[in-house]
């Protein structure tokens, strides 16, 4: 255990390492409750079709089956955060193959999954669009034919199957390409990556007698659970209490509902508790993925390497159903400029539905796909302009003062800082030749993101023993965040991280929190717990005040849970003291509490062309700056990457471990992105490798034995110490990066991910 | 259907008797029969490793291995590492690495490290790296559990 009362900036133990440790940490999965039934799907053998009827007497009669569902038993209507379209279980028709269709609950997983294999179903077949050209042909067959009725937060420009479009456009850019010396022009290509967390999807749900239901659920937010299954059970969110046990990873995709609805409407059916976990297979088949994306983008620059206009065109694939497509979509368009001063940009976009698996957020939320664009075409101008690729990025480069696309100010800005180190790391690291019949190369990329979103909230009281209780809402889904504002709020009081204790979270008890998501906990969450452990301190001095009998100025907070008087070293009460004297003074606790939504800078309709945003404004801006040294076998087509740097601004670096835990996790995730992981369909619409066997996520032996990690640190005005948010950023830049470091080896470039020998074999074949 | 069996197993030096379904596998009986969770289903494939247990000292996938194969055999699971006062050397710097995060990796990787230092107590970063190469982790990047080894056996690992 840790003596230290400053724990920020700290390396101190994950609060749940241990039990992770031991394998008394509990997963959803890990729960039994007495009586429990188990769930099992039945998902949709065509990519598009009418459901004529169900035939479901032999599942219903086959014995330990307790109930059985399909779309007929729900009675909401359509529902989903940005546009209205989705509901709970297939109804009417399906739209991707694997959809559910009926749900059953038995007494065992084997039976519960032979009936739901019992039922039949009369399928009217429909031709389906697999792809974003299929889509948008004419005479296309509609995903959704009743879009123009559903309910949307924005205006979304919906036509055929194209879901939602946007703009952003700054400058003149039509007259500007004439002032260019050097253009580029490139169509890239990206795949639908997998989240592929360790935890497959899972709830368990639980009625008491009163008709209210328990769901615990691998989530994001409890309190979204608890919203989005009262829509669609059509009962009121006082009935339904949502908890999130342990998480085994989300990066976003359990940022929304997966069976939690399923499994509670089999439990009110029942009055028994469901458990529904899904299978690997199922996880893959009808979870979410990253968008699958087409970028056309131009960039031009002046010969002297400063960058004059850049326009993007970009296309996403956003399967089934909305979900979060149009702030992705957004939010893609919103970051294709980079992180560079460009004074004439047009950025525009679409998304459309196709007859796949719904595409949603995913770590990076549209960023990765736009910046692998973005970057590498800043490679190839550099390349055209004999200039090194990190000068011209820092020739380029924003800095505090200067707004982003839309118009927001950047208050802090570390991407010069990020670029240098980066630069001085990899040029200090030892050169390495290249082993026979390889090509080596280093590539680099620069990227920002942002940090924040939307509402959260904090309570804290201190108990009659002088320790703290911390209370958020907010999900650990794996990152840590638990640990980092319990290290918020000890560092506030100089207590050692020991006597703050922070609550799991609960819808029934824990303040408002939108989601794990948006690389937003740290600086989100750990503002309102800074401002409400401000709030406790400040009551604790008045407390102390009249306990020692002085002026509340004349006192300060001293390590280890005391009050002293400045300047007395002997002069103390201990926080124990000051609470039992506020349980009698004031007949309760010192409590202290804060609420935020978001409050920076709202896009600037003044400033820019701004059309068909799903969102006014994001949160903290953050950079970063990445390096690869890749190796290309010119025999197999294979690419290795050898090492790799990753400089981030964090603004302050609450638990420097856990930062880079999460530059060299996410690094990784990118590495995949960028060379082995591809979710493919069928003609079918069959997704033809939903397994581990067949996606290939990246093993300890395909990572470079060096992901160095370097932390800089520009304090963000508004966040807590100074800190923001490091969960996505690993990842966006990877892909570029990697795209880069093989330009540099071979001499050619690669527009489509993910970068498999054979597509790097065509490109070296080609140069003959 | 097919008959059920009672079979006696050794599991974490203790004997559990239990009655399986012949083709049942390991991960199944320590889950859901016996609920010892720290073996995760994660793919229940052999693929990602996150099941992993020793069977007479051998790493092995529990969700591959049938039960009624194990009778005799000594089982160790991650329940069987720890005393309930202290963490085993490998966990304890595991921890200290910040070589944890989501933690549903943690219970096979440990099994698999715990298995590499039986063979090989001063790994390489190159054998630990091979090691570690049999589970999946999607949080970490590989790269403190690897540090975790390095820093437990001494350091100094070419």
């Amino acid at each position: 255990m840790t003596s230290i009362h400053t724990s920020v900036g700290h390396s101190i133990e994950r609060l749940d390492a241990a039990e992770k440790a031991t394998g008394e940490a509990q997963y959803v999965d890990d729960l039994y409750r007495p009586g429990m039934l188990h769930g099992a799907i039945l998902g949709s053998i065509h990519a598009h079709a009418k459901i004529g009827g169900y035939k479901l007497d032999a599942a219903r009669s086959i014995p330990g089956v307790a109930a059985v569902l399909t779309g007929e038993d729900f009675s909401c209507g359509r529902t989903g955060a940005f546009c209205k379209d989705e509901l709970p279980l297939a109804r009417g028709k399906t739209i991707y193959m694997g959809e559910p269709v009926a749900v059953v609950a038995a007494s065992d997983m084997e039976t519960a999954r032979r009936a739901a294999r019992a039922i039949e179903i009369d399928y009217e077949p429909l031709p389906a669009v697999l792809t974003i050209d299929e889509a948008l042909a004419t005479g296309a067959p509609l995903v959704h034919e009743d879009l123009a009725n559903y309910a949307k937060i924005a205006p979304s420009f919906s036509e055929g199957n194209v879901l939602w479009q946007c703009r952003l456009e700054e400058g003149k850019i039509d007259s500007a390409w004439s002032q260019c010396d050097v253009i580029v022009e490139d169509v890239f290509e990206t795949a639908a990556q997998h989240h592929m967390y360790m935890e497959p999807c899972g709830a368990l749900a639980e009625i008491d007698r009163g008709g209210r239901l328990t769901i615990w659920s691998s989530c994001q937010s409890v309190h979204l659970v608890q919203q989005r299954v009262a829509e669609w059970l059509s009962i009121p969110m006082g009935r339904i209490r949502a908890l999130a046990p342990k998480i085994g990873g989300g990066f976003g995709a359990k940022g929304g509902l997966h069976v939690q609805h399923l499994a509670a409407a089999l439990a009110l059916k029942t009055g028994r508790p469901v458990k529904m976990v899904l299978s690997r297979v199922e996880d893959f088949e009808i979870v979410r993925s990253r968008h699958p994306a087409r970028v056309i983008m131009k960039t031009g620059a002046k010969k002297d390497g400063s960058l004059l206009a850049r326009e993007a065109n970009i296309f996403l694939d956003g399967g089934a159903y909305a979900d979060e497509s149009p702030t992705v979509l957004s939010f893609a368009v919103l970051m294709a400029r980079g992180p560079y001063r460009i004074p004439h940009l047009r950025s525009r976009g679409l998304v459309v539905y196709t007859n796949k698996l719904k595409a949603s957020a995913f770590r990076g939320f549209g960023n990765p796909q736009v910046t692998f664009a973005g970057e590498s075409q800043i490679d190839r101008i550099a390349e055209q302009l004999d200039i090194h690729p990190v000068e011209l990025r820092l020739r380029n480069a924003v800095d505090a003062g200067d707004r982003w696309a839309g118009g927001q100010t950047l208050p802090a800005c570390g991407l010069r800082e990020c670029l240098t180190k980066l630069r001085e790391a990899v040029e200090a690291a030892p050169a390495v030749a290249a082993a026979p019949q390889h090509r080596r190369g280093v590539g680099y990329s620069a990227f920002a993101h942002i940090s924040g979103l939307l509402s959260t909230a904090c309570n804290i009281y201190l108990r009659s023993d002088g320790s703290v209780a911390v209370n958020t809402g907010v999900v650990d889904i794996g990152q840590g965040s638990d640990t980092i504002l319990t290290q918020i709020c000890a560092d506030a009081l100089m207590l050692t991280p020991e006597r703050v204790s922070f609550a799991s979270p609960d819808s029934d008890s824990s303040p408002y929190n939108w989601k794990t998501a948006a690389s937003r906990v740290t600086y989100m969450a750990g503002r309102v717990v800074l401002a409400a452990t401000i709030e406790v301190r400040d009551k604790i001095l008045r407390q102390a005040s009249e306990i020692m009998e002085c002026s509340a100025e004349d006192l300060e907070i001293r390590p280890g849970g005391l009050v002293g008087l400045k300047g007395v070293a002997a002069k103390t009460v201990t926080f124990a003291q000051v609470a039992s004297h506020a349980l009698a003074r004031l007949g309760g606790p010192i409590m202290g509490a804060s609420s935020l939504l978001f409050d920076g800078e709202r896009l600037d309709p003044k400033r820019a062309v701004i059309e068909g945003f799903a969102f006014s404004n994001l949160g903290a801006y953050i950079f970063g700056a990445q390096a690869v040294e890749a190796e290309v076998d010119e025999v197999t087509g294979a690419v290795r990457v050898l090492r790799a740097w990753s400089a981030h601004d964090v603004g302050c670096a609450i638990n420097p471990q856990m930062v880079e835990g999460q530059i060299q996790g996410g690094f990784v995730q990118g590495l995949g992105y960028a060379l082995t992981e591809e979710m493919q369909w069928d003609e079918s619409g069959r997704l033809t490798n939903p397994t581990l066997m067949d996606y290939k996520v990246p093993t300890a032996l395909d990572t470079p034995i060096e992901i160095n990690p370097i932390i800089v640190e520009h304090p963000e005005p508004s966040g807590p110490f100074g800190a923001k948010g490091v969960g996505e950023p690993g990842l966006i830049g990877t892909a570029a990066s990697i795209a880069n470091a093989v330009a540099k080896a071979t001499g050619k470039r690669l527009h489509r991910l993910p970068m498999t020998p054979e597509r790097v074999l065509d490109a070296l074949i080609g140069e003959s | 259907m097919t008959r059920s069996m009672d079979v006696a197993l050794t599991i974490n030096g203790e004997e559990r008797m239990l009655r399986i379904e012949p083709f049942e596998t390991l991960l199944t009986s320590l889950r859901d029969r016996l609920h010892l969770t720290a073996a995760k289903r994660g793919c229940n494939q052999g693929v990602c490793g996150a099941c992993s247990v020793l069977i007479g000292g051998e790493p092995a996938r529990a969700c591959l291995s049938l039960t009624a194969n194990c009778v005799d055999r000594d089982i160790t699971t991650v329940e069987g590492l720890s005393t309930p006062l202290a963490l085993s050397p490998l966990q304890a710097a595991m921890v200290r690495a910040g070589a944890i995060q989501c933690g549903f990796c943690t219970p096979g990787m440990l099994i698999t490290l715990t298995a590499l230092l039986k063979e090989r107590p001063q790994p390489t970063r190159q054998e630990i790296r091979l090691a570690v190469s049999s589970n999946l982790c999607r949080c970490t990047g590989y790269q403190k559990i690897v540090e975790a080894v390095v820093e437990m056996v001494g350091g100094g690992a070419a």
